[in-house]
């Protein structure tokens, strides 16, 4: 019983940190700063979250398990809303994402981005 | 494994920190400072394990707190036209080709 | 933004060193409080500064010299963790021994700070609430009523942007306020205590008003409101030294509070630490809601001048 705990865990946290890295190399090689957080914020919560459960799984007593938890629900809320707000903010301040000379694209987001400015302006 | 994965997690805040010193645009710097950020709280969580005091996951909790309130504070602040991304040039470039 | 980066590193280097209660300070305060501080200040200021037109050589030359004797008179301090140093074989078992007898707490660092060398820590609050008062001595805003409603309107119409926030916010603050709670009633028996309490509740009240915008978070809490309790938090601290004095004792002694001493010492520990937090939050939401308040003052009358001409 007590090796399956340690197997479980170390695995958790294997595949958590795996992520993490993951998420660090795809946060230096993609071209355009929409694609990387996109890699950031997929890979960081995800990747938080196992290590914490691995964490879970061997902790000793009652309160360092209820702290872990806090923790693991902080990390979740909190991610995936760091990331609305940047990507937000960086598309109402006009930072446009690199995209093929493909032309329908181009223009629908040049459309969005004016509506965005001209919502906020006024 | 503990001690490995505190290693895993040094090796992706040095990544992100390459890319906060260098990163084109100032959005590029916010993210690989969040990035940072989290990655401190797990570090700071897998060291209180590694060295047997569980003291420390308050200060991990406090540290989730304040990096959230760090990126809200810089997000609203560069609000004004210092920090305005200007894209007039990308647009008549790209008319002008 | 590196600010925020440097304050990371010395939070995990402390805890590299052991140094939990430290650690947690300065990942609070370093971390967080200074670089929102200094991003303000930034925002009200612009990113570059105007070059002077003469160079200050004489200056330099002042501040080499005294930085040189500073360093000469270094080289005389016994190294670092010696063990014949005087700071190691006297003060250092005395507190390590005698302090959970005397005291009767798990933390020693809560123990020296608060009991053993409590007159600095009046000094280390008197020091924050002078810089409190000296905030509001130069950038104090007076808030004329009318601007008010313009100010709410603009807030309205940013709303849509930070929709998603708001609601996020509105469920963790609560969570944000006990938990500060727990750090200042807890610094007994972990790591915590005023300071680092007062700051988190700060910064509760400081994130909500930068999403819901100043006037709001006015109306939530008033600012005569928090002037006072500034001035609560120094006055408690004062008064249970004189308390003690009263009672027969040294000022700040705690074992007079009670009628046990470890009682006694318990009970001027938490008012001390009550008296902390309370100024240290205090002064940290006075600081921002100052520095904010100028800042939407120098907005607004920049729009003004903008519609007039």
């Amino acid at each position: 019983m007590d090796f399956v705990i340690i197997i479980a865990s170390g695995l958790c946290l294997f595949i958590g940190s795996f992520l993490c890295v993951v998420g660090g190399i795809g946060i230096l090689r993609f071209p355009d700063f929409y694609t990387r957080m996109h890699a950031v914020g997929v890979t960081e919560t995800l990747g938080a979250g196992l290590i914490l459960i691995g964490l879970m799984i061997i902790s000793s007593d009652l309160l360092v398990f209820a702290k872990l938890v806090m923790v693991l629900l902080l990390t979740l809320l909190i991610g995936p809303t760091t990331s609305h707000v940047l990507a937000k903010a960086a598309f109402v301040n006009g930072l446009a994402p690199k995209l093929n000379s493909n032309s329908h694209e181009k223009n629908d987001i040049e459309q969005l981005s004016n509506e965005e400015n001209d919502s906020s302006n006024s | 494994m503990l001690i490995a994965a505190t290693f895993a997690i040094l090796v992706a805040m040095v990544l992100a920190l390459i890319r906060g010193i260098a990163g084109p645009t100032f959005y590029d710097r916010v993210l690989a400072v969040n990035m940072f950020g989290t990655k401190t709280v797990l570090m700071i969580s897998l060291l209180g394990f590694v060295m047997g005091r569980p003291e420390f996951l308050d200060i991990a909790i406090v540290y989730a707190l304040i990096n959230f309130i760090s990126v809200i504070a810089v997000l609203r602040y560069s609000d004004s036209n210092q920090f305005k991304h200007n894209s007039a040039d990308d647009k008549s470039r790209g008319k002008g080709a | 933004m590196l600010l925020g980066i440097y304050g990371l590193l010395s939070a995990i280097f402390f805890v590299a060193m052991d140094a939990v209660d430290v650690a947690f300070t300065e990942a609070a305060v370093g971390a967080g409080i200074s670089s929102l501080l200094m991003l303000v200040a930034i925002t009200m200021t612009g990113r570059n500064e105007n070059t002077t037109r003469h160079k200050p050589i004489s200056a330099l030359f002042i501040v080499i010299i005294t930085g040189g004797l500073l360093l000469y008179g270094t080289f005389d301090m016994p190294y670092f963790g010696a063990v014949e140093a005087s700071i190691n074989s006297h003060v250092v078992p005395r507190y390590i021994n005698d302090s959970m007898q005397e005291i009767g707490i798990p933390n020693i660092v809560t123990s020296v700070l608060a009991s053993y060398r409590a007159f600095d820590t009046f000094g280390e609050v008197v020091v924050i609430f002078t810089a409190g008062i000296g905030v509001l001595a130069l950038l104090s805003v007076g808030r004329r009523p009318k601007d008010d409603d313009k100010i709410a309107s603009i807030n309205d119409s940013m709303s849509e942007q930070y929709l998603v926030v708001r609601i996020v916010t509105k469920m963790l603050i609560p969570f944000i306020m006990l938990f500060a709670l727990y750090v200042q009633f807890h610094g007994d028996f972990g790591p915590g205590g005023g300071f680092q309490a007062g700051v988190i509740f700060a910064a509760a009240i400081i994130l909500y008003a930068m999403l819901f915008g100043l006037s709001t978070a006015n109306k939530v809490i008033n600012q005569t409101f928090i002037e006072l309790m500034a001035a609560l938090g120094v006055l408690l601290y004062g008064c249970v030294g004189i308390v003690s004095l009263l009672n027969g004792g040294n000022f700040f002694d705690f074992n007079v509070l009670s009628n046990d001493p470890i009682a006694g010492q318990h009970l001027g520990i938490i008012l001390i630490e009550l008296g902390v937090g309370c100024t240290v939050a205090s002064v940290m939401i006075l600081i921002f809601f100052n520095f904010a308040g100028r800042k939407e003052l120098q907005n607004n009358n920049s729009n003004k001048n903008e519609e007039s001409c």
